[in-house]
């Protein structure tokens, strides 16, 4: 395979109806209608999906692992913030 | 015109049909892990794979019309080149990608159109296996006509390689339209349609393309025909020769 300059794409698929997509990989193509004929032949080719988008990866903005500890670490101690923390009475039902 | 006639016919048109599809597919074989890019290589390959399942079921109708207990691995492994009946376009070397690109987009295009008319067949065989099958070409005209407008109007180089490509292969394309006593017999029956009014619109499609590529089309539409009798290009022995071997070397061989 020769080198190549084409951008990178992100492939997100969406398996069924009513599931969001997900991130399922990257290709290369020249650009965005390439990039989803692409997709479809690398990653559906096995009935995977229903849906597909591809996303150039420059436009995506992504968090750095430097700044791990002030973005996620400050969640970690915050117990409160997920519902097992509160009690319910007996009385409320179908939670 | 007997019933058994028409089998016949029907045998000899799946049996071209079936050809068609191999021959391309074999072809197209050739590419993997030779593409100009690994996502392209998939992509060939899956097309190829594709025109194989095409010719699997059209050999199987084939052999089963024929009535003489040939079976697809028969037909597909067992023939020589004089028996092959497929399109002189459809065995010639890929060449460089252009010269891929634009083999299938004249083929693509005039297999949409065939197969989009025999999903109305009468035979109702037929007709399933043309359903089945529009929907692969669908997408492999759809990759033909993306490429071919992403080289005819890229560089330079591209554009240039692209269109000798055109001028090269257009000589073939006569040959996808002739019509002989089997596509009489089965215009007549109601099971196959008449390539005269394919033409039209493979013609329409394809110059729109050519037109949005920047691409001239050639002048006279070509003669180069012989496939259907068994006349082929020297190109048909060699890629035989590599897709029988095996069956010929150890026959009746399984894995």
């Amino acid at each position: 395979m020769t080198d190549s300059n084409w951008p990178l794409y992100e492939v997100f698929v969406r398996s069924r109806n009513g599931l969001s997509h997900k991130h399922v990989g990257s290709l290369h193509a020249a650009d965005d209608e390439m990039a989803l004929e692409a997709a479809r032949d690398l990653y559906t080719r096995r009935s995977e999906g229903v849906s597909l988008w591809v996303v150039p990866s420059a436009a995506i903005t992504a968090s750095q692992s430097a700044d791990r500890d002030p973005f996620f670490e400050p969640a970690q101690d915050k117990i409160y913030r997920h519902p097992t923390f509160y009690e319910l009475p007996d009385e409320v039902k179908h939670m | 015109m007997s019933r058994d006639d028409t089998r016949q016919a029907l045998a000899e048109y799946a049996l071209r049909l079936g050809d068609n599809s191999l021959i391309l597919g074999q072809r197209l074989s050739e590419w993997c892990s030779h593409a100009p890019q690994l996502e392209e290589d998939v992509a060939l390959i899956n097309i190829a794979l594709d025109l194989v399942g095409q010719a699997r079921a059209l050999l199987s109708y084939a052999g089963e019309l024929e009535g003489r207990g040939r079976g697809e691995d028969e037909l597909a492994f067992l023939r020589d080149v004089r028996e092959w009946r497929n399109l002189l376009l459809v065995e010639q070397p890929n060449g460089d990608f252009a010269r891929t690109i634009a083999r299938q987009l004249l083929f693509d295009c005039y297999a949409f159109e065939l197969y989009r008319a025999l999903s109305d067949s009468t035979d109702s065989q037929l007709a399933a296996i043309a359903a089945k099958s529009l929907k692969e070409v669908s997408y492999h005209r759809r990759h033909s006509v993306e490429w071919t407008l992403r080289l005819g109007d890229g560089t330079d180089e591209s554009h240039r390689r692209m269109q000798a490509a055109i001028d090269d292969l257009w000589p073939y394309t006569g040959e996808l339209f002739e019509a002989d006593a089997v596509d009489a017999a089965l215009i007549a029956a109601g099971i196959a349609p008449d390539p005269a009014e394919l033409r039209a619109a493979w013609q329409a499609s394809v110059s729109q393309v050519l037109a949005r590529a920047t691409l001239a089309q050639p002048e006279s539409m070509g003669l180069l025909s012989g496939g259907r009798s068994g006349l082929h290009s020297e190109h048909l022995g060699h890629l035989l020769a590599e897709m029988q071997w095996l069956q010929r070397a150890y026959p009746g061989l399984q894995w």
